[in-house]
């Protein structure tokens, strides 16, 4: 039951982020923090599909994660979940055609070391 | 450094900051409100409403808004890295808020995270230089 879990967090983490960058990145940097232009931001982003998209499979990813918490240590579900930062490093460089250089690989396994480290 | 790159680095880190600290403060509330089991589907529904499991969800929508303006300019392989220095606020919240012990194995951890962020963070610009997209906001 957990490594179901921890498969459904992983896949629906990995494709909710990816498809939210993706829909940022289409929407253009954010530079107005005035209230009314907010609000005019988030009207827009509602109808983003790629945002639609990436909240509903965060939804997903948010109560597989509750479900395993129940019957997993927070020790056990943040490492096994880390390897999500793999997978997106890899959808970011082929997918979003970001320019991932060898200090971004190198911070990436550096970073998913660490937290097997700090949480096993 | 010129005005422009100064301008973003500023406004990244601002959001990195946000980002992390609902992120932590969300995942603590939430864990702390959250029952031994939860069973039926409906369960799963009604323990939104336990106040600390709620505070929890309010921080996590900060997190999820600040984290898509963030990615509205910087790149997903670096806000991956530079936000996960989340994880040693936690390991430090547990220290100083729970009186919980950080073995030299999670020092260890620490340590790689910190080098990873850093590596990440001083060593690239936030984003990546992409053709400027033709169309406006919206699409």
């Amino acid at each position: 039951m957990r490594w179901l879990l921890i498969g459904i967090i992983v896949a629906a983490t990995t494709a909710g982020e990816v498809l939210q960058a993706a829909g940022m990145r289409r929407h253009g940097e954010i530079r107005d923090f005035r209230p009314g232009a907010i609000r005019r931001a988030l009207a827009v982003l509602v109808r983003n599909r790629f945002v639609i998209a990436a909240v509903a499979a965060m939804a997903v990813s948010f109560f597989a994660y509750l479900g395993l918490l129940t019957i997993a240590d927070l020790s056990f579900a943040v490492p096994a979940t880390a390897i999500t930062y793999v997978f997106e490093t890899v959808l970011a460089k082929y997918v979003l055609k970001e320019h991932v250089n060898w200090l971004r690989w190198a911070g990436a396994w550096l970073v998913i070391c660490g937290v097997a480290l700090v949480s096993l | 450094m010129t005005h422009e790159q100064a301008r973003l680095r500023l406004k990244t880190w601002i959001f990195a900051v946000v980002v992390v600290f609902s992120n932590v403060f969300g995942n603590f509330f939430l864990k702390r409100g959250m029952p031994p089991a939860l069973g039926t589907p409906l369960e799963y529904f009604t323990v939104l409403f336990h106040p600390w499991v709620a505070l929890g969800v309010v921080l996590l929508i900060v997190w999820l808004l600040s984290r898509m303006v963030l990615l509205s300019w910087a790149d997903l392989s670096y806000v991956l890295p530079v936000t996960a220095v989340g994880y040693v606020l936690v390991a430090v919240v547990g220290k100083v808020l729970l009186n919980e012990q950080i073995t030299m194995k999670r020092w260890a951890g620490i340590g790689l995270i910190v080098a990873g962020v850093a590596l990440v963070s001083g060593g690239s610009a936030p984003q990546t230089a992409h053709p400027k997209p033709q169309a406006g906001p919206g699409q």
